[in-house]
């Protein structure tokens, strides 16, 4: 069945609301507004206003409350309506949900679900447009998500639920228009791998989110070039999957890493860390990264396109790793 | 003190007695095994406030929910996480109610429903609200307890809670214990509004305001709000009016306020004040007090040798909680 991702997201929402009780929204103009997004449209009227809490502007306030009644033994998910309005929740993230468990000494977990969009593209500018999963990526105690597919938008919500410890989904706001295959019933997504999206033999990209379908594109436009791109999909920011980079890596012994977030200190700075330290001898040249130019994303078209991994950058870092031809 | 008769039996009063002396010799210990460096990290003591714990704790059922503040070691005794568990983890040993991860500033117990201990000021306030949230969607009625200090007022966070609090009708009894010092900060130097239940009131909730060094007042206060919450299934404001003997923390040198203040306010003191009036009033000789204050130090020397034989928890362990297990 061919559905939007956004579809992907409100029926993994529906399923999880019709199949737990203990599963119950909670956010902004989740309810009567439909979401920012138009992900829980009708859903108020389906499920009613105890489980489709329209929450006044209070980040800090409803994503902690979010944290107290999963402890009270249920199963909220939260919804912030984009990264950068996470930050007004950030003491509760950090300072709560990802600490409690390990600081109890192992008394309390915390089955909190936090979805939020997250990525530039579509002009609007500074405040709405970052990517800042990579930083989430950086806490001990959370899980990070980044679903790029319309399988996973609906797979790894579900392993979401399932998990016993906070996670923090990243949906990529460009991402919801776009329509994939979604299987009836839909498969189980394993939360903890990432995938092999494309296979190939002369470099790996490696990346998540809204980049995997540039890096896709860059990996067409190279194989016309006649250079083989394998593209991995990162699904799961924290705990990585090293396993599955290094695989390709070592075959490909070529990596790009594509990552809309600042390229300092980012998830890109990690992954290719992790390559150094563990695939050194492997590699035929150093490892290469496409990210962000270091500048609060611009409204303007032209700036922001500047400022955005674009297809031309990475087969440009593709071409720039291997001998010339 | 008081001139209002105590209204309690014996064995009753004793009881509340016996809670602010356990809380009083057991955080006295605590300021010698500091000295000693036994314990380490922040240690905030909760001397002098000790009615507020004592006086309202008790009236919380066994399967009402805590979420307290880093000055906790009073609410846990009360609450009834054991002196030994409490002591280990002051000592950081394995055997303490957070295995040694959290020490003073987090105390955890799943048994009691208690929340913490929590070292960010109103950090645990979403979290009280959240609890209550999650009795209200499973059609469980409690009551969930907050505890916080009134520098908690001033943060957002405060803001936020009470709004979602007080929006969705939930059964939260807000405990501000004002004890008139953020840290170093007296509560005029830091808020427009000094007067708490102002603040508090305009969020459409009933506040109560409550004389913190009085066990009796706050006892009873506790009964009618806890009783509120219960019943109406909606939150309540308390302000107990305390004040803390002690500096803000074992690395402060008290150095902001007057030490005529302190001994004004230690005339008021909680525990000797009561102990006088069962005294008065016949409920309680001297001996009476020697011999529940010597059953309360043999009880702290047992803990600390408790956490004296406690062990530490492996290297190898040191990941472990950071995720639940598969």
């Amino acid at each position: 069945m061919k559905i939007t991702y956004r579809e992907a997201v409100r029926q993994a929402l529906h399923d999880a609301l019709a199949r737990d009780p203990r599963v119950f929204l909670m956010g902004e103009d989740v309810g009567r507004y439909g979401g920012s997004y138009a992900v829980t449209k009708g859903f108020l009227d389906e499920f009613g206003p105890e489980r489709i809490r329209d929450t006044p502007l209070s980040e800090l306030a409803f994503v902690g409350c979010g944290v107290g009644a999963a402890l009270g033994g249920m199963r909220p998910i939260v919804e912030v309506m984009t990264v950068n309005f996470s930050l007004l929740a950030l003491d509760q993230i950090m300072n709560n949900a990802a600490l409690l468990r390990h600081m109890s000494g192992g008394q309390f977990s915390v089955p909190l679900v936090i979805r939020m969009a997250t990525g530039a593209g579509r002009q609007l500018a500074a405040q709405h447009s970052h990517s800042l999963e990579g930083w989430y990526a950086h806490i001990p105690g959370i899980k990070i998500l980044a679903p790029a597919t319309v399988e996973d938008a609906y797979g790894l919500l579900a392993a979401a639920l399932a998990d016993p410890d906070p996670v923090l989904i990243f949906e990529h706001a460009l991402l919801y228009n776009m329509e994939g295959e979604l299987a009836s019933p839909p498969a189980a997504v394993d939360m903890a791998r990432a995938w092999v999206r494309r296979a190939g033999t002369d470099v790996t990209l490696i990346t998540y989110g809204g980049m995997l379908w540039k890096a896709l594109d860059a990996a067409d436009a190279l194989a016309a070039d006649g250079i083989s791109a394998e593209v991995i999909d990162l699904r799961v920011l924290r705990p990585l999957d090293n396993a599955t980079f290094l695989e390709s890596v070592r075959r490909t012994r070529r990596a790009v890493v594509v990552d809309e977030g600042w390229r300092s200190g980012s998830l890109a700075a990690e992954v290719s860390a992790r390559i150094m330290e563990q695939a050194f001898y492997d590699l035929d040249a150093p490892v290469a990264r496409v990210c962000s130019a270091e500048v609060p994303i611009p409204y303007a078209k032209h700036l922001e396109e500047a400022a955005l991994p674009q297809v031309s950058r990475i087969v440009a870092a593709v071409k720039a790793l291997l001998p010339s031809r | 003190m008081s001139d209002v008769p105590v209204p309690y039996e014996r064995d009753y009063a004793l009881t509340l007695l016996r809670h602010m002396l356990r809380i009083r010799r057991f955080e006295e210990k605590c300021a010698e095994l500091y000295g000693q460096q036994k314990i380490r990290g922040f240690l905030h003591l909760y001397i002098g406030e000790e009615a507020v714990a004592a006086g309202a704790i008790p009236v919380l059922k066994p399967d009402d929910a805590l979420v307290c503040t880093y000055r906790e070691h009073g609410h846990a005794l009360v609450r009834g996480i054991a002196m030994t568990a409490l002591m280990a983890e002051m000592y950081g040993k394995r055997e303490g109610c957070s295995r040694g991860r959290g020490g003073s500033m987090h105390i955890y117990d799943a048994r009691t429903r208690f929340y913490g201990g929590n070292a960010i000021v109103g950090g645990g306030l979403p979290m009280t609200v959240g609890l209550a949230l999650a009795d209200r969607l499973q059609g469980i009625r409690r009551v969930t307890a907050g505890f916080f200090g009134e520098g908690a007022m001033a943060e957002g966070v405060f803001h936020e809670s009470m709004n979602l609090a007080a929006l969705w009708k939930l059964p939260v009894l807000f405990c501000c214990e004002n004890n008139l010092y953020a840290m170093g900060t007296r509560l005029e130097r830091s808020e427009s509004q000094t007067d708490l239940t102002v603040k508090a009131a305009s969020f459409g909730v009933p506040v109560r305001k409550v004389d913190g060094m009085d066990v009796v007042a706050v006892h009873e206060a506790a009964k009618e709000a806890v009783a509120f919450v219960r019943e109406r299934q909606s939150p309540l404001f308390v302000e107990f009016q305390t004040y803390r003997f002690r500096a803000h923390s074992m690395f402060d040198p008290d150095l902001y306020r007057d030490k005529a203040e302190i001994e004004e306010w230690k005339q008021r003191g909680p525990l000797h004040t009561f102990t006088d009036r069962l005294k008065a009033q016949g409920l309680m000789t001297e001996d009476d007090f020697q011999r529940l204050d010597g059953e309360v130090n043999a009880e702290v020397a047992a803990a600390v040798a408790f956490a004296e034989q406690g062990s530490w928890e492996p290297i190898a362990d040191l990941t472990r909680d950071v995720y639940t297990p598969p």
